[in-house]
């Protein structure tokens, strides 16, 4: 390539710019204060005055507490302090209940809690991505310690319906963790009227940094904490304070809270709907995976048929456009996402199925260029593929969709 | 991001022999056609080979490809590789040269030339009339669900590339991919298909050296001798035994013969098959 074409990032459900906010909030926390909040100067006194402010910025875009919250390294140290914690306070009861489209970073520590000998409850979801609340209803009837669901899905944008999720755990007395990394920020949460008792956040989802995030504690909900060391967070987390990064977190979440407020992640929206609406209108055989439920207004998760998306990626990337492929090709796990696998998507759209997630700083000349782009790509693609309709008979003689997954 | 080479990357941007023929009523030509993997793998290739039926050769080939950058890649590749080649030729193309001619591909892309392989001796039995049933892949034991791998598949690409690991097996066709529930058994296999890696370390030098003596003594330097000759071990180097002649050996014409024919040939007869004798000054 001769010349490097514009960036079109259609990747936030990966990660996010950093805002201009965001970058002079944190700067002078790197040059000029760089003293450590516990110690007992007021060079490093100054240092816990902007921490404090932070926490409080936090709390109030999720609706909390300011001592309800505990930061992080990232939203993976969120989820497993959060179950880990969970499980061990709630000595007596053994079944932790999960959902099949949790992050890596949930299910994973569930199957290994499994093979510490607890008993795991993996929730199915329906072709939308909804989940199955008579399954979890029922999944409850066992004495639980902990519900682990997420609040948006990072995949399909699919955002569970968290009142309800919300009443059945608490009839059931189970603890309950969310991972709202995908979720804050995007849409209002209100922790006052929601019964959580542990929520994941992350800073780079919402335009702060990198290797920060945060975890929700309700007040009177025992905590045992994952990193063991000295006092920071109360006694919760061990580890001199990410600063610049927790100022950071702090910046965004206002930001965020603002742009709620504002409309400006409504008008996201708006721009989602002109992408997935004009991507439908130029292109035949898309479907749009988790239409049809509740979605987050960034997130458009569409699958085009008979191409495989690890080349869509690649075509689009050499028009310097980022979006994201739930495609086996993609993984370097030589299994395709297993959301969509969980949704029963069938294999001609699973592994065609591109994620495109926008931000609050995503222009309509960005969309436009995609529409304007993508059904090109995608007919080069369908030229070179051996498949063009469901009827070829080389087709039928194979599998067609992902049996619903057991657990 | 993926590490793909430059001619990946032009075979993928402009792919060369796409497509497939138009059936024709020439009778001096036939067209063949293999396809091979699947939608659910999310790899899928149909090879087209229009043959010259008197040559038996191959005039030309097109693909159609469902699948990654490199799988379209792989099968560009795989028709300029085959052009002009006699399909018994043309059976013996590897996986190996088709990765080669894209400049190599990431580890776990390796798959993808592997497919082109395939669909190339689908393609060529399908012409020749070899049912799948005959074919090789579809016996044995079922042991990759995810992939439907059985175990002669496995076999195979593990004797072709001298595979030595699982995560190899894997990379190459996928098997044990997905789930992994089978790792063990390709496990198994993978040391089932490598006895060397099972067969027992050699003994230690010292120990060689006592024995490689031993042999000398009895059965080289006495010969030696008798023509006012000897023969010094200076050392021994993996399984090169460095020695010099001496006394009428050092000068004699056929030393190299003495060495070759009753030195080396008496230790490998005694002791180890690979061993070589080298004269050193």
């Amino acid at each position: 390539m001769s010349t490097i074409p514009p960036l079109t990032y259609l990747d936030n459900n990966a990660t996010t710019q950093v805002s201009e906010g965001v970058l002079d909030a944190m700067l002078p926390f790197y040059r000029q204060t760089y003293g450590n909040p516990s110690s007992m100067h007021r060079f490093g006194g100054e240092v816990g005055l902007a921490i404090k402010q932070a926490r409080y910025e936090v709390a109030a875009l999720i609706g909390a507490e300011p001592t309800e919250v505990v930061f992080t390294s990232c939203g993976s140290e969120g989820n497993n302090s959060a179950i880990r914690s969970a499980v061990a306070t709630m000595a007596g009861r053994r079944r932790i209940i999960t959902t099949a489209v949790e992050h890596p970073c949930v299910l994973n520590v569930c199957r290994q809690l499994e093979k510490e000998g607890y008993d795991l409850v993996v929730i199915g979801v329906d072709g939308h991505g909804q989940l199955d609340l008579v399954q979890l209803a029922e999944a409850l009837r066992t004495p639980t310690a902990l519900v682990s669901t997420m609040a948006a899905n990072n995949e399909t944008g699919v955002t569970f319906p968290l009142e309800q999720i919300g009443e059945l755990v608490k009839e059931a007395g189970a603890l309950w963790h969310v991972d709202a990394v995908q979720m804050v920020g995007k849409a209002p949460i209100d922790l006052r009227s929601l019964p959580v008792d542990l929520l994941t956040l992350s800073a780079h989802k919402i335009h702060g940094p990198k290797g920060v995030g945060a975890l929700y504690l309700r007040r009177g909900v025992r905590f045992q904490p994952f990193l063991l060391g000295g006092h920071q967070e109360r006694g919760r987390r061990a580890g001199t304070e990410n600063v610049a990064g927790v100022v950071g977190l702090g910046q965004a979440a206002s930001e965020a809270r603002e742009a709620l407020q504002t409309g400006a992640i409504a008008a996201v929206g708006v721009l989602r709907d002109r992408l997935e609406v004009g991507l439908q209108a130029l292109i035949s055989d898309c479907v749009v995976n988790g239409v049809g439920t509740s979605r987050l207004a960034n997130t458009s998760n569409i699958g085009f048929k008979y191409i495989e998306g690890e080349s869509i990626l690649f075509s689009l990337d050499s028009f310097g456009i980022c979006a994201s492929s739930g495609s086996a090709c993609t993984s370097g796990s030589l299994e395709a996402s297993h959301v969509l696998r969980a949704m029963a998507v069938p294999y001609t759209t699973l592994h065609g199925s591109i994620r495109f997630s926008l931000s609050r700083f995503t222009t309509a000349e960005e969309v436009d260029r995609v529409l304007e782009l993508m059904p090109g790509v995608v007919q080069r693609l369908r030229d070179l593929s051996p498949f063009s309709d469901d009827d070829v008979a080389w087709l039928k003689q194979m599998e067609l969709a992902p049996t619903n997954p057991k657990e | 991001m993926w590490n793909y080479s430059e001619k990946v990357l032009e075979l993928f941007h402009n792919p060369l022999n796409q497509g497939s023929f138009e059936s024709s009523s020439d009778p001096t030509t036939a067209l063949a056609v293999g396809e091979v993997g699947s939608i659910a793998c999310g790899d899928a290739l149909r090879l087209h080979l229009k043959i010259d039926v008197e040559a038996d050769r191959i005039l030309d080939a097109r693909f159609q490809t469902f699948g990654c950058t490199s799988a379209i890649a792989s099968s560009s590749a795989l028709t300029e590789l085959v052009k002009g080649l006699k399909l018994d030729e043309a059976l013996l193309v590897t996986n190996a040269e088709i990765a080669d001619f894209l400049g190599g591909l990431p580890e776990a892309k390796i798959h993808c030339s592997v497919m082109g392989q395939e669909a190339l001796e689908a393609a060529i039995y399908n012409y020749r009339g070899i049912t799948r049933e005959d074919h090789h892949d579809d016996e044995g034991v079922l042991i990759c669900q995810c992939f439907g791998i059985s175990d002669s598949r496995i076999r195979r690409v593990i004797a072709e590339n001298g595979l030595r690991t699982t995560e190899q097996v894997t990379q190459y066709i996928k098997a044990g991919g997905g789930c992994g529930s089978c790792l063990h058994t390709i496990d198994a296999i993978v040391s089932e298909s490598n006895p060397a890696a099972d067969a027992p370390p050699q003994a230690p030098l010292v120990v060689r050296l006592q024995q490689i003596d031993a042999v000398i003594e009895q059965d080289i330097r006495p010969y030696l001798k008798a023509d006012g000759g000897d023969i010094q071990v200076c050392g021994l180097v993996g399984d090169e035994l460095h020695v010099q002649l001496r006394g009428n050996c050092s000068t004699c014409s056929s030393s190299a013969d003495t060495l070759r024919y009753a030195v080396e040939a008496r230790l490998r007869e005694r002791l180890e098959s690979s061993i070589r004798v080298v004269q050193v000054p």
